[in-house]
C-alpha cells in the first residue's frame, strides 16, 4: 500500500479531512470513506457520468479525479445537490416527467442538469442535449430527462 | 353541468393517468442502495481470474504467490471445489474451468480478500500454462467437417453418492440446440407464388450495457443456510438452481434482490461470478461480495443473440403471402444460456407476423469459442422481424403494390387463430398499420423520396415501416406462468402489496399498486410495495417475456378484489345493504348507485379490528393465464395476449459520409389499455432508443473470439443528442384477459426499428443492407458496391 496523504476540503458545505492514497479516485474515496453512495461507478473511465460530482462548481467523472486533487475544493454530491431547493426543485421535475427508470444514471444526470442551468439558465433544448452528451442511459431514451430539465429550468406557472 | 356526486365519487380512477414511479424521488436524489451501495458487515471482496486464451487446455495454475498476498482470505480453483455443478440450460458450463477454456471470459481462479485491491493484486499473481487448442469463431464453419469440438466429450461431476455422472453428453457436431418447425406445405405455397424473393441477414452481437455492473453478496449463516443479495430477474427459479449447485434444500436460500441498476433479460440466467461468490462465501465462512468492473460487464456478461439467417417468401398475384422458408444459425458461443432458446419467440414471428399459410423454419445454434448469448429484450425477434419486415416491402415493390396496402391486405383481424396455434383474442394490428401510416404520412413520402434518388443531392430522405408481433400476456414456458400476490390492509387503510413480480426499473411495482388502488378507492400514496425478498414475497416466474404488467397486475387484483369483497360483505348488513349495492371510492365504502359515502374505509378496518369477531383484512392470490405450453410441433396458444406494433422510421443518409441520422420514429402500439401513462411512454421511448442502437451505433466486436471493444468509448450507446423525434400513439384494443384490458408492452418497441430503418434507408437510395448495424463505413461501401452481404455457407446445408 502506498503512503496516505492528507487533505482537507468542503464537501456539501461542511469541512472534511482524510488521509487517502495517492491512487485512490474521488469516486472511491466518496463512495467507500465518506457514504457518498448516490455518486456511482458506471465505467471507471470518464464515458458514462454516472459518477459526476461538482468540484468548485464545475461539473467532472469523480472516477477520473484523485482523491487528494480533491484538497482545498468545494465539492458536491447528488446528496448535497438534493439538499438545495434547486434541487429539489429538479428532483420534482424528473420524478414528475418519469425521467428515472432504473435510476442508476439519475445521480449524474442531476449533477449535470444543475451545471447547464447553471451555465445558461435559458438553455434551449439542443443545448441541454448537448450538455448531457457525457451521461449515459439505458433505460429512459432520454426524452422525459430531457422534458424534466427544461421544465425545472422554465417552471411553467401553475395550472388547476 | 356539475358533476353528480357518483361521477366526483368515481374521478379518482388512475387508470390512463400520469403516475410517478413510487421509487423515483429515491433514486433522483441519491438515497436509493443498490447492490453496489450495499456493505455486509465482515464482508470480503471477489476478483476472478479469466483465460487469456481463446481455446486452449488449461496445464497448471500456480496459486501459492497469490495465497500469500496479505488480506487474501481464500484463492480457488477448480481443484478446491470438486463438489461444482454445471450450470446454464443445458448443464454445459461449469463455473470454474478445470481443463479446459473455450473462451476468453472463461473463469480460472477467484480470491476472496479484505479488500479489492488486495484480491486484484493476488489474481496478477496467479500463473497458469496453457496448451493451445484449434480455435472456431465462425458458427458456419463450426457446423463443417474436421472443425474443432468444443463440448466433444461427456461433462462428468461427482454425483450425489460420489461416482461420477454424466451432466453434459458429448456433442459431435458443435449443435447444441436444434429446431425444426413448419405447417402447410412451402413447396405448394411456392407453386402458388408469381414473386419469391430470398436473401441471407446477419444480425451482429450488442450486448446490454446496464448502467449498473454485475454484482452479487454471498453469505452463509451458521446453519449452512444460504443468503444472497442478487440483482436476478427470476428470483424463485434461481433459488431452486443454486440449492442444486449446492446440494441443499431450495428452502435454505433466500434471495433478496436490491435495487437494479438495469435488467432487459441479462439477468435471467446463472452466470459463473454467483456461484463462484458462493463457493467462496462457503470456504471461507465471510459475507463475499462480487461486483464487475464495466470492461468484465462487456467481456462476461452475455450477448444478444447474433444470427446468420436465410429467408426465402412469396406472394401470389393479389398480394397475399404464400410461404415463408427460414434457416438461421445461431452463434451460440461457448456455453448455451438462453440465446439458443430464441427460436421460439423468432418462430412466432416467422410463421404469424402477418398470415402465413405455408411455413417451414429451422435454427441450429452452434457452439464456437465466442462468448456466449442470453436473452435481451425482444428475445430473437428484433433479428426474426429485420428479415421479415425487409421481405415485406421487397415482395411489394416486386409486385408493383403499395407497401401499407401489401401489409393491411395480409395483417391479422381480432378472434383469428394462426397455424402455429397463437389466438388473437384481441389484435390492434391493422389499427397500428394505419395510425402509423397517416400520422407519419408515410404514403406520399415514400413516394416523394423515390424522386430524389438519382437528384444529384447527397443528402437523401428515406422512410421505412416495420410491424411486430410479441407476446403480451405472458409465455408458457415453465410448469406455472403465474404470480403471486399477499395483500394486508392496516387499520389506517393503508396497503402493504406484497408481489412476487420484481420491479427493475420498469415501473411496475407503480403499476401494480395503481392496479390496487383502482380496486379499492385508495390514493396511490397509501401502497407500500414488498417485492424483493423471496422469503416474504409469493412465488413468481420472473420479470420476462413482457408479463410482469399483464401477470403480476392480474395477480395484484385478484387479490384486492378479494380484500375488497370482505369489506364490502362485512360492511353491507351493517348499512343494510347487499355488498353488490356497495363500492369502495375515494377511501370510502360508498353506494354503487350514487356514490354516497357511507363511513371511511380505514374507519371500518378499525372497527372491525377491535371488534368483538377481531378480524384483518389480508387476502392472497395466485393468478395463472389460461395459456397453454407448446406441443412437441412447437404449436399451442403460449401467451394469454398477443401485442402489435407499427414503427415507422424517418432516416437522412449522407451518401458522401454514409452517415446514416434517426430523425423520426412514428409508433403505434397495441398495449390493450394504457394504466400509467409516464410509465407506458418511458418504456416506449427507451426501447425505441434501443432499437436505434441496435439499428446504427451499437456493435460488440468479436474477432477470434476476443472482445475489442470493451469499453463505452468504443462500444457506442446513442447518446442525448442523437435521439429521434418520437410520436407515440397507443391502440387500446381492451384486451378481455388483460389487467384493466392491458397487454404486455416491454419488449415491443425495440423490436422492429432496425428493420423500419433498413426499410428507410432502401427508400432513401435504393440500396439495401442485409447485415447490422448501419456504421458509415458499412453504408457507404454498401452505396458504392463494394459491401461483401451476408452468404449462407455452401457446407451448411
Amino acid at each position: 500500500m502506498s503512503a496516505l496523504i492528507e487533505i482537507e476540503f468542503r464537501l456539501n458545505g461542511i469541512s472534511r479531512r482524510v488521509s487517502v492514497p495517492l491512487q485512490m479516485s474521488a469516486l472511491e474515496m466518496l463512495r467507500d470513506m465518506m457514504g457518498q453512495h448516490g455518486t456511482k461507478y458506471g465505467c471507471g473511465e470518464g464515458e458514462c457520468g454516472a459518477c459526476t460530482i461538482s468540484v468548485d462548481h464545475r461539473t467532472v467523472n469523480s472516477c477520473l479525479k484523485f482523491a487528494v486533487d480533491c484538497d482545498g475544493r468545494d465539492i458536491q454530491t447528488i446528496e448535497g445537490l438534493a439538499a438545495t431547493p434547486f434541487g429539489e426543485t429538479l428532483n420534482r421535475a424528473m420524478v414528475e416527467h418519469g425521467a428515472v427508470q432504473c435510476g442508476f444514471c439519475t445521480p449524474g444526470i442531476m449533477m449535470q442538469a444543475q451545471q447547464v442551468l447553471t451555465d445558461n439558465p435559458d438553455a434551449s433544448r439542443a443545448q441541454i442535449q448537448r450538455g448531457l452528451e457525457g451521461n449515459l442511459c439505458r433505460c429512459t431514451g432520454y426524452r422525459k430527462i430531457l422534458d424534466a430539465i427544461e421544465a425545472a429550468a422554465h417552471p411553467s406557472p401553475a395550472v388547476d | 353541468m356539475a358533476p353528480t356526486p357518483r361521477e366526483e365519487a368515481f374521478a379518482d380512477s388512475l387508470i390512463g393517468r400520469r403516475v410517478p414511479k413510487l421509487d423515483a424521488p429515491d433514486k433522483a436524489s441519491g438515497r436509493t442502495r443498490y447492490l453496489h451501495d450495499i456493505n455486509v458487515p465482515g464482508q470480503l471482496h471477489a476478483k476472478i481470474l479469466r483465460a487469456t486464451e481463446v481455446h486452449a487446455r488449461i496445464v497448471s495454475i500456480d496459486v501459492e504467490a497469490a495465497r500469500r498476498v496479505p488480506g487474501v482470505h481464500a484463492v480457488i480453483t477448480a481443484a478446491d471445489v470438486p463438489w461444482q455443478r454445471p450450470i446454464g440450460i443445458t448443464k454445459d458450463h461449469m463455473p470454474l474451468k478445470a481443463d479446459i477454456v473455450r473462451s476468453r471470459r472463461d473463469e480460472i481462479a477467484a480470491v476472496a480478500a479484505d479488500t479489492v485491491q488486495a484480491a486484484q493484486e493476488a489474481l496478477r499473481l496467479i500463473r497458469v500454462a496453457y496448451e493451445p487448442l484449434p480455435i472456431v469463431t465462425n458458427s458456419a464453419q463450426a457446423l463443417g467437417p474436421g472443425a474443432p469440438l468444443l463440448h466433444g466429450e461427456d461433462l462428468r461431476v461427482p454425483g450425489r453418492n460420489g461416482a461420477l455422472e454424466v451432466v453434459h453428453k458429448a456433442c459431435s457436431d458443435n449443435v447444441s440446440m436444434a429446431y425444426e418447425y413448419g405447417h402447410g406445405d412451402v413447396s405448394q405455397g411456392e407453386r402458388e407464388s408469381v414473386v419469391v424473393v430470398e436473401d441471407v441477414f446477419w444480425l451482429h452481437y450488442v450486448t446490454h450495457c446496464c448502467m449498473g455492473v454485475s454484482g452479487v453478496i454471498a453469505e452463509f449463516d451458521a446453519s449452512g443456510s444460504l443468503l444472497l443479495y442478487s440483482n436476478t430477474q427470476v428470483p424463485f427459479l434461481h433459488k431452486r438452481e443454486f440449492a442444486e449447485l449446492l446440494g441443499i434444500d431450495p428452502g435454505r436460500i433466500r434471495i433478496i434482490q436490491p435495487p437494479i441498476g438495469g435488467g432487459f433479460g441479462s439477468k435471467l440466467d446463472i452466470y459463473p461470478f454467483e456461484p463462484i461468490a458462493i463457493f467462496l462465501a462457503k470456504i471461507t465462512r465471510r459475507p463475499v461480495k462480487l461486483l464487475f468492473t464495466r470492461e468484465e460487464e462487456f467481456i462476461a456478461s452475455p450477448t444478444r443473440q447474433p444470427v446468420l439467417l436465410k429467408l426465402r417468401s412469396g406472394c401470389d398475384r393479389e398480394g397475399r403471402l404464400t410461404f415463408r422458408a427460414v434457416d438461421t444459425i445461431h452463434d451460440n458461443g461457448a456455453y448455451t444460456s438462453w440465446g439458443a432458446t430464441t427460436p421460439f419467440v423468432m418462430m412466432q414471428t416467422i410463421s404469424s407476423l402477418y398470415r402465413v399459410p405455408h411455413c417451414h423454419y429451422r435454427t441450429r445454434a452452434v457452439y464456437t469459442n465466442n462468448p456466449y448469448a442470453g436473452s435481451f429484450r425482444g428475445y430473437g425477434n428484433l433479428q426474426a422481424t429485420f428479415a421479415v419486415e425487409a421481405h415485406m416491402d421487397k415482395l411489394a415493390d416486386a409486385l408493383g403494390m403499395d407497401a401499407l396496402e401489401f401489409r393491411l391486405l395480409n395483417a391479422q383481424d381480432p378472434g383469428e387463430s394462426t397455424p402455429q396455434g397463437m389466438h388473437f383474442r384481441s389484435c390492434g394490428f391493422k389499427e397500428c398499420l394505419g395510425t402509423a401510416a397517416e400520422r407519419s404520412d408515410y404514403a406520399a413520402k415514400r413516394r416523394r423520396n423515390l424522386e430524389h434518388w438519382n437528384d444529384g443531392n447527397p443528402v437523401k430522405r428515406g422512410i421505412g415501416m416495420a410491424s411486430m408481433l410479441h407476446v403480451g400476456g405472458g409465455a408458457k414456458m415453465y410448469p406455472s406462468d403465474g404470480c403471486g400476490t399477499i395483500i394486508k390492509l392496516d387499520d389506517f387503510a393503508k396497503v402493504t402489496l406484497i408481489t412476487g413480480a420484481s420491479e427493475i426499473g420498469q415501473g411496475s411495482e407503480t403499476v401494480l399498486a395503481l392496479l390496487v388502488c383502482e380496486e379499492l378507492g385508495l390514493p396511490i400514496d397509501s401502497v407500500t410495495v414488498v417485492n424483493n425478498d423471496t422469503a416474504i414475497t409469493p412465488w413468481d416466474v420472473g420479470v420476462h417475456a413482457s408479463r410482469t404488467t399483464f401477470i403480476g397486475g392480474n395477480s395484484a387484483i385478484g387479490a384486492a378484489r378479494k380484500a375488497k369483497r370482505k369489506i364490502l360483505e362485512i360492511a353491507a348488513p351493517k348499512a343494510g345493504r347487499t355488498p353488490d349495492d356497495l363500492d369502495l371510492r375515494g377511501g370510502h365504502i360508498v353506494l354503487r348507485a350514487t356514490g354516497e359515502r357511507i363511513q371511511e374505509i380505514g374507519k371500518f378496518l378499525r372497527s372491525l379490528h377491535f371488534s368483538e369477531k377481531a378480524e384483518l383484512v389480508m387476502t392472497t392470490y395466485y393468478y395463472e393465464p389460461p395459456s397453454v405450453h407448446l406441443d412437441r410441433n412447437y404449436k399451442g396458444n403460449v401467451s394469454a395476449a398477443y401485442a402489435w406494433a407499427t414503427q415507422v422510421a424517418e432516416v437522412e443518409v449522407d451518401t458522401d459520409t454514409g452517415i446514416v441520422r434517426l430523425l423520426k420514429i412514428t409508433a403505434a402500439h397495441d398495449v390493450g389499455r394504457v394504466l400509467n401513462r409516464l410509465g407506458i411512454e418511458g418504456q416506449i421511448e427507451g426501447g425505441i432508443v434501443m432499437g436505434q442502437g441496435y439499428a446504427l451505433s451499437e456493435d460488440l466486436l468479436v474477432e477470434d473470439g476476443v472482445i475489442r471493444n470493451p469499453n463505452f468509448r468504443d462500444y457506442k450507446l446513442v447518446t442525448a443528442p442523437e435521439i429521434p423525434e418520437m410520436d407515440v400513439s397507443f391502440i387500446e384494443t381492451m384486451d378481455g384477459e388483460g389487467p384493466q384490458g392491458a397487454k404486455g408492452v416491454g419488449e415491443a418497441p425495440a423490436i422492429c426499428i432496425a428493420a423500419a430503418v433498413a426499410n428507410a434507408i432502401y427508400n432513401a437510395t435504393g440500396t439495401r443492407i442485409y447485415a447490422l448495424p448501419f456504421t458509415p463505413e458499412k453504408v457507404y461501401r454498401a452505396l458504392r458496391g463494394s459491401n461483401m452481404p451476408p452468404k449462407w455457407p455452401a457446407d451448411a446445408a
